[in-house]
């Protein structure tokens, strides 16, 4: 047992009980700063992948603004709806185990794959990946097309959030 | 070291407590929330690959990029939708939200 690897059992246990946290709360405030700690542990995850650029960028995007969105939107849908009593559907006991199962059955998938228990190549010091990645996303022979259809994805999903929640005149 | 097996196992797990949120929560926000975990798990995968298999090319975080970008595109709308519908029916459980049920 490394020390990394104690450091890995330790965020990704805390990462799994804290998704746990978030579907099994029934206060969704309290769900929602669970979910905080279930990302910060993902972003902890990718620093150990030396995705460091996207470690930044699950801080940023997924703490600070999809995080805080969700609690906005929980205090604002709070009425007579909430606490109530039980939380889940009539088919929880059914989702839990196909949810097992689903596990379990990646897990032998998985198993069998013989790349399953590969170790790491050390990334050469001479390289800088955060480089490399700003370059792939704006060059034509890399992702610049995925990555414009995905700013006017977002542009239109920004427009349509605002017709969406406006509300109606005269009401 | 740690083997790739640690990290698509904990994916694996995170992606399976999402699915069991999306399919058996009842309250429209609590599922948007667990979408957001089955995309974090799904993220993990993208960057765990592209670490493990092919780190000399830097496809895996790309889409890991394009991956966040569609993240926040769905909760913007998602949560649009839901205080559209709770200002309407006064009501995010997503059973009663059954206006477009035959």
């Amino acid at each position: 047992m490394t020390p990394i690897q104690l450091v890995f059992l330790f965020v990704a246990f805390a990462t799994l009980w804290a998704a746990f946290m978030v579907v099994t709360r029934n206060n969704l405030v309290h769900a929602a700063l669970f979910l905080v700690i279930a990302l910060f542990g993902v972003a902890v995850l990718f620093v150990m992948l030396e995705a460091g650029f996207l470690a930044v960028i699950q801080v940023l995007v997924y703490i600070g603004a999809i995080a805080i969105l969700m609690i906005f939107a929980v205090m604002l849908t709070r009425g007579d709806v909430d606490d109530i009593p039980d939380i889940t559907n009539r088919y929880a006991g059914w989702v839990g185990l196909v949810a097992v199962l689903f596990f379990s059955s990646l897990v032998i998938l998985m198993a069998q794959w013989p790349s399953f228990t590969a170790l790491a190549k050390p990334i050469l010091s001479s390289r800088d990946t955060i480089v490399e990645l700003g370059t792939a996303l704006v060059s034509p022979n890399g992702y610049v097309i995925p990555f414009e259809v995905a700013s006017v994805m977002l542009l239109a999903a920004l427009i349509g959030a605002l017709v969406v929640a406006r509300p109606r005149k005269g009401k | 070291m740690i083997p790739l097996s640690w990290y698509l196992i904990l994916a694996a797990g995170l992606f399976c407590i999402g699915f069991y949120g999306v399919l058996a929560r009842r309250n429209a926000i609590a599922i948007l929330m667990s979408i957001e975990l089955m995309l974090n798990a799904v993220n993990i995968n993208l960057v765990a690959f592209w670490r493990f298999l092919a780190p000399e090319s830097i496809s895996g975080q790309a889409f890991a990029v394009i991956v966040f970008a569609v993240a926040a595109a769905e909760v913007a709308v998602g949560l649009a939708l839901v205080i559209s519908i709770y200002r309407s029916r006064k009501t995010v459980i997503a059973e009663e939200i059954n206006l477009m049920k035959w």
